[in-house]
């Protein structure tokens, strides 16, 4: 059986790998991640589904040299903020993989491993350099 | 606002204490803001009591232990900013007319290490979305480009903080530091290295309001609790996403216009500050969030001492969250009840002269602000 998605509403798998589950907002012409029932920027209720681009920038990052609470993936691991391609800016958030991530560092999205919340093998997304 | 006035304050020591419960630290402290205040529980009209993870009813667990119940008891949570918004709501209690004495209380119990929070999902702990240390990182990263502050500006805010809570018997780490320490400490989410961060742990604090000042009572001027507005995503409500919010404007900066409106007071006006130094890069961030100093001008502000204890405006003269630990309900009333000490005339050796209007800061998880203003 597949190894299902950490969270189904976030993000989904399929033949193509991973993709991030956005929404935008034609009246505010925003994106945003994951998908809400209003624009988080402006409270908009015309939220459209968004499969987002699977590449970006990293704007910043860091590394966890300790495992928080209710993590049982390995440690370090990248942590940080890509700015997705397109228009207009949306940041999110992402584990961080590969050599050379650093401010400005081209990435592209991929699916990760992990031990789920209740310790099963879940897939999570990470942006690769 | 109405007058309101603390006529106490009392804290129980911040640190780990073995066997001793949340409600007993709760109890220490307000105890000691009674004897401060010269009332008796039975005077209080009600009591307001922050707390994160004490759970259910722990205002009313402490006055059940004093035999102060009956009086309306209300339980609050704000994350880091818990006490600030017990004391707002108590505060506005009185400027209201609806009493005229209450008692404010914050109090914490805490394990060591990176904070669990029921604020994240299951799967974003699993997926290691969860971790504070790496939030703060990040938004030091950001502050380090934008202003060309550098790790070295970090560890003089921790080398301050600490020195001065070597003059802190309340403290929990009350051994000066130096840089080189610092730096050399373990690496936790870089740029922050474990004396970087402050350490959640326990402690609890409380306070007496009323709304005739009594000989000596120090004036509350100003207090404001603020959110974050939509679009940062660094912001401490955590989102996982953000748009360019280099417009969007702090819930620091919120609170801080709102306090200082309402005591007619400006930055120009604080003696003393004690400020959200969760990590060091905070600390920098939120002076200029405050208004206390221009975004940049951090670096000139450590190298001539200003914010240091005999500065031209210390900040965070009791060793700061740093020095103390960060038990969440208890830690803004911590800052409260220094704060009234230092206008009193009664910080000892870590007195600054002649103080007499202070600021506390706070700010935490929901990204919930608040900054007070007080008044000798």
């Amino acid at each position: 059986m597949a190894v299902p998605a950490i969270e189904p509403s976030v993000i989904r798998l399929d033949d193509d790998g991973v993709t991030l589950l956005g929404g935008w907002s034609p009246s505010s012409g925003l994106r945003h991640f994951p998908r809400a029932p209003v624009c988080p920027f402006t409270g908009a209720d015309d939220v459209e589904a968004l499969d987002l681009p699977r590449t970006g920038t990293v704007w910043l990052n860091t590394t966890v040299t300790v495992a928080p609470p209710g993590y049982r993936g390995p440690v370090p691991y990248g942590f940080g903020v890509v700015e997705l391609d397109g228009d207009p800016l949306l940041r999110v958030l992402s584990r961080l993989a590969g050599a050379g991530v650093a401010p400005g560092a081209r990435v592209r999205l991929g699916a990760e491993e992990l031990p789920g919340p209740d310790g099963e093998p879940c897939l999570t997304w990470a942006f690769h350099t | 606002m109405s007058d309101v006035h603390i006529s106490g304050v009392g804290l129980h020591p911040f640190g780990r204490f073995d066997g001793v419960s949340g409600t007993e630290l709760g109890v220490t402290a307000v105890r000691a803001a009674l004897v401060d205040a010269g009332v008796a529980v039975h005077d209080v009209r009600a009591a307001f009591c922050g707390t994160a993870y004490g759970g259910v009813a722990a205002g009313h667990r402490v006055l059940g232990a004093l035999a102060g119940t009956g009086i309306p008891i209300y339980d609050i949570e704000a994350g880091c900013a818990s006490g600030g918004a017990a004391l707002q709501l108590g505060a506005a209690s009185i400027a209201s007319g609806q009493y005229d004495r209450v008692l404010v209380l914050g109090l914490e119990k805490m394990p060591k290490g990176i904070i669990r929070s029921s604020y994240f999902a299951p799967w974003q702990e699993a997926a290691g979305f969860s971790p504070a240390p790496a939030y703060f990182a990040l938004r030091a990263q950001r502050l380090l480009a934008e202003t060309g502050l550098t790790v070295d500006h970090l560890a003089q805010v921790v080398v301050k903080n600490r020195r001065h809570g070597a003059a802190n018997p309340d403290a929990m780490f009350t051994r000066a530091v130096t840089p080189d320490e610092v730096l050399s400490s373990r690496m936790i989410c870089p740029p922050l290295t474990l004396f970087m961060l402050c350490s959640p742990n326990e402690g609890a604090a409380a306070v007496v309001l009323e709304r005739d000042g009594g000989g000596g009572a120090v004036r509350l001027a100003g207090i404001s609790l603020r959110s974050h507005l939509p679009g940062s995503v660094l912001g401490e409500d955590s989102p996982l996403c953000g748009i360019d919010d280099s417009t969007v404007t702090p819930p620091t900066r919120l609170a801080a216009d709102d306090a200082f409106s309402t005591a007619g007071l400006g930055p120009e006006d604080v003696d003393v500050v004690e400020c959200q130094d969760t990590d060091a890069a905070r600390e920098l961030l939120v002076w200029s969030e405050l208004g206390l100093c221009a975004p940049g001008e951090q670096a000139r502000i450590l190298a001539d001492g200003d914010a240091s204890l005999g500065g031209a405006r210390p900040v965070n003269p009791s060793g700061g969250l740093l020095s103390k630990g960060e038990p969440l309900g208890a830690s803004a009333l911590g800052q409260v009840v220094e704060l009234v000490r230092q206008l009193r005339g009664e910080a000892g050796a870590r007195q600054v002269v002649g103080a007499e209007v202070g600021l506390a800061h706070v700010i935490g998880r929901g990204a919930n602000a608040c900054v007070t203003l007080l008044v000798r």
